[in-house]
């Protein structure tokens, strides 16, 4: 039983990757490693399979070529209790947050540990109540309906229920994409912090350029269908690169990188 | 299943008089659950707990958390509530470990909530219940209060209605419904000229088998069943559609561009079954109608020309009328109430298939309890 992270292994492995919608080729052959305890962001144009890249790290979609590895498993002729074994160290924060609409925010972190049926209510309760304490959500909004939330309680929510296995992996679709930005400070915040102590790798698809400088500690870039690069984002920067230059350089990326906070980051 | 490396697991020694606890293996969701959990998870997890209490009641135990494989807040967390929500006098672990303690140590409760038996529950579920039917009642007079008005406005200006919605409708609740009506019709056409046929056969009574299916196809039959599966059919497809647009804030994007809902949304849903639901009742009476015929003509060797010579004579035109009027004040109905819970619908899943069946329901009901009027009002014309 794999039940450890072994730190010096890949995570995530994608080899040759090939997506086709009809004649239209998204990804032309794109590799790309991520490292265990790595934060690793998805940047790349509207359009360039950001997201269907990310959907295929999650079995959700699969490539017509090539291969993705997650823990060393192959997604695509694993067998369902393998891939059940392997949803379990991963967790997910989608986009829109992705909250179960019928379910209260306890019953919400709650589903993932009551579907593995071995714990008992007393365990989960305290589980729940941790995780929101973590995601520094207040215990009175355990009771609240998804509906009832506001957008930044949703993700932070979402982020909770993500973590609620305690995950090796986490992947995060856009984490700070309609947030504030005092309240996208305070999840990318949060989520170093929670990186910090729970060991996590972490994979996400952005666009914010402050999440970005402050967060990552690889910057994987996808364009002319493939991934031109996977480095720090300080060595990205210094890719001549059409699309590296409108995206880090221009002038919105040169005020972001006025105010970059040189964050010791160590892994 | 051997025991392997990564199986949680405790030690207990016995030296110089206290015990030496020593935790082995994965204690985190991965290493307890075994992967996916299930039932033999969930017994090793109450053997670990029930040894975990018996340690932590002797107050003297060494525990040592150094040699552990992996550890989470789930395992943490069972080791605390083993400890009764603090450290042990001697507790050896790793640094990197203290940090889920502290995280434990910060959980707070909400209150629990006062269960609270209440005697008077059942009496005030009825009274919620009855107030819940008031509100909807209230809703949907006002609903019918608003589609007066728009129905004046659009009189007073009828080039600037909303044609082109009206002409949608009637196309998607109208026009794809021919088949399915079609199909119905013939259907029961056949069954009711099937069996009567038998019966009349025995009295000699064939061929007023053409009075019996006149009447109760055209009159009854016709407008009811084409109307159950209009209900079934655009009701639930307009309350889920207006449901949506609640849930994606479409209604609220037409509101601030100064288009009113009721005006371009339903009272051309309303328009459209009223014009639609009748045709389509003609079309079901004719297809019915045929169907019976066929069968009459199996099994009773009745001519299709005698039946369309003796139809006009057994059949007063009146039934006619009445069952094309039914059908219009039917339509108009089904679409009402479908809009009234398509609007009520709240943004998540569970309460757009609340909605979407509530409104097939109470539309079929609508209908029959006007059905039932229609019989009692029209009970001495043309029969």
């Amino acid at each position: 039983m794999a039940a450890t992270a072994h730190s010096d292994d890949y995570v995530i492995e994608i080899e040759g990757l090939w997506t086709r919608f009809g004649d239209f080729v998204v990804h032309r052959g794109v590799d790309l490693k991520v490292r265990a305890g790595e934060i690793l962001a998805l940047v790349g144009g509207s359009g360039s399979g950001k997201t269907t890249l990310l959907r295929q790290m999650l079995g959700l979609e699969t490539p017509h070529q090539g291969s993705v590895r997650v823990f060393g498993q192959r997604l695509d002729t694993a067998d369902t209790v393998a891939l059940r074994a392997l949803r379990n160290r991963w967790g997910v924060l989608f986009q829109e947050g992705a909250l179960y609409s019928a379910l209260p925010v306890f019953d919400n972190i709650a589903l993932p540990l009551r579907e593995l049926k071995c714990f008992d209510e007393a365990l989960i309760r305290d589980i729940v109540h941790l995780k929101l304490a973590m995601v520094g959500i207040e215990a009175r909004h355990a009771a609240k309906m998804p509906a009832d939330l506001s957008g930044g309680m949703v993700k932070r929510i979402a982020l909770a229920r993500a973590l609620a296995l305690e995950p090796e992996l986490v992947f995060l679709d856009e984490p700070t994409a309609g947030l504030d930005p005092d309240r996208s400070d305070s999840f990318v915040a949060l989520i170093r912090s929670l990186h910090r102590e729970l060991k996590l790798t972490v994979v996400m698809v952005t666009h914010d350029l402050d999440t970005l400088f402050e967060l990552t500690t690889c910057v994987a870039v996808l364009a002319d269908q493939k991934v031109i690069a996977n480095a720090p984002v300080r060595e990205v920067i210094a890719i001549p690169h059409p699309f590296i230059k409108t995206f880090f350089l221009g002038e919105r990326a040169q005020r972001a990188i006025e105010v970059i906070r040189d964050y010791p980051f160590v892994v | 299943m051997p025991i392997s490396d990564s199986d949680p697991r405790l030690d207990v020694a016995h030296a110089a008089g206290a015990a030496a606890v020593a935790l082995r293996g994965c204690w985190n969701v991965q290493g307890l659950s075994d992967g996916a959990g299930g039932a033999r998870a969930r017994r090793r997890i109450a053997a670990l707990r029930g040894a975990l209490t018996d340690c932590a009641a002797d107050a003297s135990a060494r525990w040592d958390l150094t040699r552990v494989e992996a550890l989470d807040h789930v395992g943490a967390l069972m080791l605390w509530q083993a400890w009764g929500g603090r450290r042990p006098a001697h507790l050896e672990m790793r640094e990197q470990h203290r940090q889920l303690f502290d995280n434990l140590a910060a959980i707070v409760h909400a209150p629990a909530a006062a269960a609270r038996r209440d005697l008077l529950a059942p009496v005030a579920a009825v009274g919620a219940e009855m107030l819940r039917f008031l509100e909807h009642l209230t809703g949907f007079v006002r609903l019918l209060g608003q589609l007066s008005l728009d129905l004046a406005r659009f009189a007073a200006r009828p080039q600037a209605g909303p044609w082109r919605e009206i002409s949608a409708n009637v196309y998607r609740a109208g026009a794809q419904a021919l088949g399915i009506t079609a199909l119905v019709g013939f259907l029961i056409g056949i069954v009711l000229s099937y069996l009567s046929a038998k019966q009349l056969k025995q009295f000699g009574a064939d061929v007023f088998i053409v009075d019996l299916l006149g009447v109760a196809i055209i009159r009854e039959l016709g407008p009811v069943l084409a109307a159950i599966l209009v209900a079934g059919r655009s009701g639930s497809a307009m309350t889920a559609s207006l449901g949506v647009m609640r849930v994606t804030e479409e209604l609220d994007a037409l509101t601030v561009m100064g288009i009113p809902h009721g005006f371009r949304l339903i009272m051309p849903k309303v328009l459209a079954l009223a014009v639609a639901l009748p045709l389509l009742i003609l079309w079901t009476d004719a297809v019915s109608l045929l169907g019976g015929m066929v069968a009459a003509k199996i099994q009773l060797d009745l001519s299709i020309a005698f039946f369309f010579d003796a139809l006009p004579a057994a059949v007063k035109i009146e039934n006619l009328w009445i069952g094309l009027a039914k059908g219009a004040v039917f339509g108009a109905l089904i679409a009402l109430v479908s809009c009234h819970f398509g609007l009520r619908i709240e943004p998540n899943t569970e309460s757009l298939g609340r909605g979407t069946t509530s409104a097939v329901v109470s539309s079929i009901t609508v209908v029959i309890l006007a059905d039932a009027v229609f019989a009692i009002a029209f009970s001495n014309v043309g029969i």
